[in-house]
Parts: C-alpha cells; structure tokens; sequence
C-alpha cells in the first residue's frame, strides 16, 4: 500500500485567533499579483493583505494583520466565501507562511480550500452567528487560547466552550491520516493510470 | 452507444476518467490535457526536481506564456527583472523537463485559454486542468475543465491525475433571443448577478437552451470563462455540430477518418436528453441589457438602464457599501455616464476574433474620446495576426486605440499594463476585484467588448444599443 509520511497528520491545531471581517474576500486581496512574480514561495509570507496593511509611502494600515494584539495568531476566522477569485496558491502560501495553521469561517471558495488542504491547512466551517460570536470574543480577548480538533470536528475556545465545525469528509480524512500530501497517493497507481489512459479514445486515435 | 442513460456529460467523464477511489474517498482523476504558463508553476517543477520526478505524460503536456508578458515592448531581457527570471525559469524547466512550449517567439503563443482551443488541444469528453481559475473556459467544448492551484499542478506533472471530489451540477437554460447588442458577457454577467458570486459552490454548470445552442464557439467560451466568478468549479456547454466545425482542421484534432470517429464519441459524451440535474435554473435571454459592474464583484451588477442598488436591496449590505466605498459612487445614481479614464479590450474573457470584430464595428471611423486611454490586446499571436489580415487593427489604431501583441495584459498587474491611482476602466476583463488591474485605487467596470468600445468613444459608460 501507500506510504504516509506520518508527520504529515493533522488532526490537532492549537493557539490564538485572529479574525477578519467581511464576504467574498478575494485572493488578489490576499495577495496581490505582483507578487507572483517571485519564482520561489519563500517570501510570501511577507505579503498577505499587502495593499490592505500598507499604503502607497508603505506606512502601516488598521488591519488585524498588523495588530501586534494578534501577533502569533495560529487561527483564522473571517466570514462567507472567503478565497475567491484567483486560484493562485500563493494564498494560502502567504496566510502559512506567516503563520496561519487553520481557517475557521462560514464558507470557502472551492479552488482556495482544495489548495489550502494540499499545504495541510485545515479550513472548517461554522454557521454565521457562530463565526460572528468568535470574532466579537476574539476581539475583546485576543489571547484566548483555542484548540481545533479536525479528528472530531470541534473547536474549543478558552478550555471550555466547543462548538461544531464542519469539514467535508475527504478533507477531514485527508489531514488527520496525512493523505493530504498527495503526490504519493497518486502515485502508488500509476500503473491503474496508465490502463485508463489507455482506455480513453482520444488518447488512442478514437479506436476505443 | 450506452446501455444506460438519463446521464450528464459530466458523469460519462467523470466515470471514464476515474482510476480509483482513494482512502480519502476522493475519486482520482486521470487529466487529459494540462495546459502551463510561467505563474504558478515554478515552484511546482522545484518540487518534482526535489523527489526526482519526471513529468508523466509529455505528450498531454503543453506550455505557453502570456500573464507576465509586456505586450507593446517583447525584446528580451524583459526591462521587468522579475518577469524576465520568471520567464526563464519556464524556459528552463520545459526544456529539462521536455515539455512542448509556445513561446514569446512562436506563432502559437497566447493567453493559455485562448490557445488550446485555438489549437485544438481542448475537444470536448476529455479532462483537462490548468493552474489557473479561468479553465473553465475549455468547458465550452464539452470538457470538464479544472483550475488548479501549484501543488496540484505538481501532481498533475507528477501523476496525469488529480485527487477530487463529484460536484453536483446545475442547468442553466437561457431561453428566447438575445436583444441587439447584448452579448454573451451580458449573459453570464446576468447569470453571476442572479445566481451570487459562490452560488455556484459545490456545482459544475452546465449552460445549454437556445440561446447557447445559437451561439458560436468564441461565445461559449465568454460564458464558461467567468463560471469561477459564479462560484462554479467548472462549467460546460454540450458538444453539438458547432463543436464540431470549429474544432475541424485544427492543427491537434484528427483528420480524416479519425475525426469522423472522433465525432461519433464527442456526440455520445453529451448529456442525454432524459439526463437529470441537481438544480435547475430558467433564465430568459429576451430580457437582458447591456450589463456592467458597479462593484468589487462581478456579481455587483446592474443593467444598463438601471440605477445603482441600494445596500439594503442585498443579502450582505456591509459587502456592498464596502463597494460604494471604493468605487466613490452613489446609490441611486445611473451608471450611464459614469466618466471612465481608460478602455481595457482584451483577457481570456473576450479576446478572440469575435470580440474584436463587435468592438471594430463600433469604433470604425470613429474617434476614441481625447480623455480616455485605450488599448486592444488581442488573446493570441494568432488571433494578432487574424485581425490585421482583416484589418482591423487599423480600425482601432485610426480611432486613437493601441493595438497591441498577445497577453494577459491589463486583466491583472503583472504586467507593465497597468491602471494608475484611481482609474476607472471599462474593461472586457472578467474581475473588478479591488486592486486587480495593477492599482490598489483602481476601479474596474466590467462589460462587454462592444460596450467597452463604445465607452471609449465617449470617455463614459453609453448603451451601446445606440449604435446597433
Ligand atoms: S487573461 Fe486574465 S483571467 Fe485570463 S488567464 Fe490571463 S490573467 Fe487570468
């Protein structure tokens, strides 16, 4: 069978939150396309937000990322189709790079949450008066501690309270059995790849 | 052909195309055509060259370049250093690598979305994947088409496959006739509008009814292009006899006794007539305007003779004042008149010979308004070259437009092409997202090419029925 690299298990994200308001959050917001150019991820993550945090003499803007109340924040929360637009990984790069380890939010854009799950960020969501009550505690409280258990779909703030999170579940599977580094999974059937090449008409002259 | 029936296209290519269930329960996904460009996959070939990986299937492998690219200046080094690194950094990887390339100095060279259909490389029952959100373009000939982020880019290289998810799938008719001067931009503008920017989550789209069955090839396109912006993973249009022709004596599309075979499977991958659908969405195409953006989203859109919405008129009041905020507009305010400062004709979204020839019809003999700077961009080298056999690059350059070589071009800020401060932009591009044309001020109005190159004349937002 397959081999899983068993450090790539996800099935606990723990520490503080951060949130970010509002819906449709595109993914040229979250990183903006000139930072694409860089050949190499290595510096996304000074860039989530950039046009959002700094302005044009590169002085710093309100946001949470840049509030040193949220520095360190492992957790973020922010509200419906957040990650739309754009399916540039560089995205969810800049949000792991600089420290993001799991999403919390009401809804994800589809493209956003598949390349978040390849880099072992899990992204669950929760209903909006639950999102919203995080945020409002979050941000009178920055230094909540929270626990999201992706094994058994919960998220626990401050030790005590949990709520339901939601996850599909090839997602969930994914992280907390470290398939979600996938390129060996795939791999491991090659040779069932290559029979249904085969079988597919345009890859044998229409004579299938 | 098939026992069975009552099946869409997508379930005929999604169960032909699958390899296996994997532990996840995902299904792995053979892809049948991976399309590249320099963004997004540098960091992908790294990652295959780190577990010395080779790529699987050369042959279903193709390159291009088109996003970073300046589109008036193309002598290389690029003045761009970035771009110029990038741009070698494919060079290299599809040479080690042995992958086919068209390249800054090939005939075959455009925006990736413009080419594989261009070239024949996207026919309809086949899978195909691109690191791009915008592959849905390719569902317009019948296939399931997937963007992709780099690390799936990397498995594709690695594997030919994919590890995905079913989606459900949503009809969309578009019903009645389309008014004059109402293209396709204007319909899916509708459709994104009605339906939400993620109402389409969890839904591949299958847009069919009589006004897709009139429409030709380069339209289809127009409507699949923008699924993503709908929400809509993928979406397709089913192969009929306009497939077909477009598709004859493209350079990758069998010929002969080949392509009649071919033809016979395009035809049976289509969705059976007593197929059924998730959901299912009316839409009557009798009743659309010019469509424009007003917002931050393409789905904040009004008709031409309407006025602007009022926040509480949306299920997210905040997401739209947010809107206002940026844009500097009213609510209330007709959109007609708003004053633009440049023209935009370009994009995967309407850059193909079809789209130039609406605008030119516009613009002949005409003059671009002294206030206003605008630029053609066609998709690709060959859709250049199309356009001046027909002359119509001398349509745009006589009315004051520049006219330009292939490329994304303003549709992002990548590129030297790029809006400045707080521009306003008719664009035929497909995101107004804040800060997407290169200008964290910048303001993008979404329409058609027709409609942008009737702005342009008038240095404002005008119906451009006026000019039918
Ligand atoms: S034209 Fe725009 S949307 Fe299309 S591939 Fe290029 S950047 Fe993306």
């Amino acid at each position: 069978m397959t081999n899983v690299n068993s450090d790539a298990k996800i099935t606990v994200v723990s520490g503080t939150a951060m949130p970010v308001r509002g819906n449709d959050i595109d993914t040229d917001r979250i990183i903006p396309a000139r930072y694409l150019k860089e050949t190499t991820f290595a510096r996304m993550g000074e860039y989530p937000f950039f046009d959002e945090r700094f302005d044009a003499e590169g002085k710093l803007k309100p946001h949470p990322f840049n509030d040193p109340k949220y520095k360190g924040a492992a957790i973020l929360l922010v509200n419906k189709n957040f990650g739309c637009g754009s399916s540039r990984e560089h995205a969810p790069q800049a949000l792991l790079r600089f420290g993001i380890r799991a999403i919390v939010g009401e809804s994800f854009a589809a493209i956003f949450a598949g390349n978040c799950l390849m880099l072992g960020i899990p992204t669950v969501t929760a209903p909006g008066g639950e999102i919203d009550k995080l945020m409002r505690l979050v941000e009178n409280d920055p230094r909540i501690g929270f626990r999201l258990d992706v094994q058994a779909r919960r998220l626990f703030s401050g030790g005590e309270i949990a709520i339901a999170v939601d996850i599909p579940e090839s997602a969930r599977k994914a992280l907390v059995e470290g398939y979600w580094d996938s390129t060996a999974v795939l791999q491991a059937n090659l040779d069932k790849v290559k029979k249904v090449a085969a079988s597919l008409p345009y890859m044998s002259g229409f004579k299938a | 052909m098939s026992a069975s029936s009552g099946r869409r296209l997508y379930d005929k290519i999604w169960e032909s195309h699958t390899v296996d269930i994997l532990p996840t329960g995902q299904t792995q996904l053979f892809i049948g055509l991976h399309l590249i460009h320099e963004i997004t996959t540098a960091p992908a070939f790294d990652m295959l060259r780190e577990k010395g990986l080779k790529v699987a299937f050369l042959e279903r492998t193709f390159a291009t370049v088109d996003h970073i690219v300046p589109t008036d200046m193309r002598s290389r080094p690029f003045l761009d250093e970035q771009a110029e690194e990038l741009t070698q950094a494919l060079e290299k990887n599809v040479r080690q690598f042995g992958v086919e390339f068209f390249g800054l100095d090939s005939d075959r060279q455009g925006i990736v979305h413009v080419i594989g259909p261009q070239l024949g490389l996207t026919q309809p029952g086949m899978t195909l994947a691109c690191g791009d959100s915008h592959t849905s373009t390719h569902g317009a000939f019948g296939a399931l088409a997937f963007g992709i982020g780099t690390s799936q880019v990397r498995d594709v290289l690695a594997t030919q496959t994919l590890a995905m998810d079913k989606l459900k799938v949503r009809r969309i008719n578009v019903n009645g006739t389309l008014p004059t001067g109402v293209y396709a931009k204007d319909v899916i503008l509708t459709i994104i509008r009605r339906l939400g920017v993620s109402g389409g989550k969890g839904f591949a789209y299958e847009y069919g009814g009589p006004v897709l069955d009139r429409m030709g090839m380069e339209e289809r396109m127009t409507i699949c292009n923008m699924s993503i912006e709908g929400g809509a993973l993928a979406g397709y249009v089913n192969p009929d006899s306009t497939t077909f022709e477009f598709l004859q004596g493209r350079p990758f599309v069998p010929k002969g006794a080949e392509f009649d075979r071919a033809v016979a499977y395009w035809k049976s991958i289509a969705s059976d007539s007593d197929a059924r659908y998730d959901d299912l969405v009316e839409i009557d195409g009798s009743e659309i305007e010019p469509t424009v953006t007003w917002g931050i989203n393409p789905g904040q859109a009004v008709g031409i003779s309407e006025k602007l919405p009022r926040p509480d008129e949306f299920s997210d009041p905040e997401g739209a004042k947010r809107a206002y905020e940026h844009m500097g507009w009213q609510p209330g305010a007709p959109i007609l008149g708003t004053p633009i400062d440049v023209a935009f004709i370009g994009s995967c979204t309407n850059s193909r010979l079809s789209d130039l020839r609406a605008a030119a019809k516009i613009v002949r003999g005409r003059r671009v308004n002294p206030t206003v700077r605008a630029l053609v961009v066609p998709g690709s080298t060959e859709i250049k070259a199309l356009a001046e056999r027909e002359g119509l690059n001398r349509i745009f350059t006589d009315a004051g437009f520049e006219w330009r070589s292939a490329g994304c071009s303003m549709c992002l800020g990548m590129n030297p092409d790029k809006l400045k401060g707080r521009e306003v932009c008719a664009s035929s591009s497909n995101r107004n997202f804040i800060g997407r044309q290169g200008s964290p001020g910048g303001r993008t109005i979404l329409m058609s090419p027709a409609m942008v190159a009737a702005a342009a004349l008038n240095g404002k937002i005008v119906d451009v029925r006026e000019y039918a």
